[in-house]
């Protein structure tokens, strides 16, 4: 025989469930219906297309081991990270030009993240002249196709290094990632496991490349 | 027996035998080796080059009376620390690191990219392992231009630069990179070979010569 009062807790309990799926159910309707609503009513904005900027490109050239500026203008975006990123790419893509001067296999697509972190002391506090850390992760496919060499390969770097700090001058190192991860060297020489630094006084002072 | 007297095949090559008085050691490095082939050269691999220009560059050098020291004579793999290794107990005056490549032209001769030490933080004791060389940049790059000043007068075109390569950034002695790449030609059909002896044997006798430069300005150092 079930006691009258866990007949009574059993029912309520039952109701109490029943109450709250027809409200879950009700819910999930009208989130659905409001989904579709907003799909339907969605402008389709034609896509923005960012206005011409001048960037600084460091290009390098095999002949004579050096780096030299070259200006362009560039649709760039405004965040700093897909800014770095689209001038980068840039730069790669004129070294998979068929008459580069320092070839390079690979493109714009070469560059699959850049990211800007603040430079922090060991204290954990962030410089105060803002400046900033580039981690550039490179993809697998650009560093296996790469020629090997001393030269060209410190060039790549260098340039890279470079052109972060002439259109991001807050960049003031860089340290590379291959595919998300940390490799020796770019293509059996270049050093990729130290961080660079890219600020002029840093290079004259034989800081950099 | 055989076992007993064994040299490892890694380890390091001492080329001149000991002598009383304390020698010019100089370290060559001939870079890659066992499953790091390098860069590919035509139908040979960086690593075979790179030997043969150090056994040949090392004839020439004891001969003119030089201890040398090599990282390797044989096809061997080797890490990076272990070739600095060897050169830091060598205790050289000078470490070279053989490399090449189809890329550019002449030779391109590299030094650490490492900032200098202050005086005020040098202590030769004591170096961080893998920035050791930033101690020796300043002789390094004295160093860099005797090599350069020889390869110019042996019509070899130089390419000057600095690069962060691991073995050389943890080096404590003055330390450059050589790499070989085509002579620069200077009509039409491009650059020359690589294989080309006679280009070979000027870089080689240019290394040689400038390696003596060397000697000969630290024993003036040494006397003043």
């Amino acid at each position: 025989m079930i006691p009258r009062h866990q007949t009574v807790l059993f029912i309520f309990l039952l109701a109490a469930s029943i109450i709250m799926g027809v409200l879950l159910w009700n819910q999930l309707r009208r989130a659905h219906d409001r989904l579709l609503r907003g799909e339907d009513s969605a402008p389709t904005q034609a896509p923005q297309v960012a206005p011409a900027e001048q960037a600084t490109l460091m290009v390098a050239n095999d002949a004579d081991n050096t780096v030299q500026p070259r200006i362009l203008s560039l649709p760039l975006p405004q965040n700093p990270e897909a800014r770095g990123r689209a001038i980068l790419g840039k730069l790669l893509d004129l070294y998979a030009a068929p008459d580069a001067a320092h070839p390079v296999p690979g493109g714009a697509s070469s560059i699959e993240q850049l990211f800007l972190v603040p430079i922090a002391d060991s204290k954990g506090t962030a410089a105060p002249d803002g400046s900033e850390l580039a981690v550039v992760n490179l993809t697998g496919a650009f560093v296996a196709g790469h020629p090997s060499g001393l030269e060209t390969e410190s060039l790549t770097v260098l340039s890279i290094c470079s052109t972060l700090n002439a259109n991001l001058p807050h960049v003031t190192e860089v340290r590379f990632l291959v595919d998300g991860e940390p490799r020796a060297t770019l293509a059996g020489h270049a050093d990729l496991t130290r961080t660079y630094l890219t600020s002029e006084d840093a290079v004259a002072a034989g800081g950099g490349l | 027996m055989a076992a007993l007297i064994a040299i490892p095949a890694s380890g390091p090559i001492f080329a001149q035998a000991p002598a009383a008085a304390p020698r010019f050691v100089v370290v060559l490095d001939a870079a890659h080796g066992g499953d790091d082939a390098g860069a590919r050269l035509g139908s040979e691999a960086e690593k075979a080059y790179t030997l043969a220009l150090s056994i040949r560059l090392r004839s020439l050098l004891m001969a003119r009376g030089f201890g040398v020291v090599t990282t390797r004579e044989s096809d061997t793999a080797l890490e990076p620390g272990s070739r600095a290794q060897i050169a830091n107990h060598a205790n050289a005056q000078a470490c070279i690191s053989l490399h090449a490549t189809e890329s550019g032209s002449g030779v391109h001769l590299f030094v650490s990219s490492l900032a200098p030490v202050q005086n005020a933080h040098f202590d030769a004791r004591f170096l961080p392992w893998k920035t050791a060389q930033a101690a020796w940049i300043m002789r390094s790059l004295s160093f860099a231009g005797v090599v350069n000043s020889a390869l110019s007068h042996a019509t070899v075109h130089v390419t000057l630069g600095r690069t962060a390569l691991p073995a050389i950034d943890s080096m404590s002695c003055p330390a450059v990179a050589v790499e070989v790449a085509p002579e620069q030609s200077t009509d039409a059909q491009g650059p020359a070979s690589l294989d080309d002896p006679d280009y070979q044997a000027r870089v080689v006798d240019a290394l040689a010569a400038a390696l003596v430069e060397w000697r000969s300005q630290a024993r003036e150092d040494r006397e003043q």
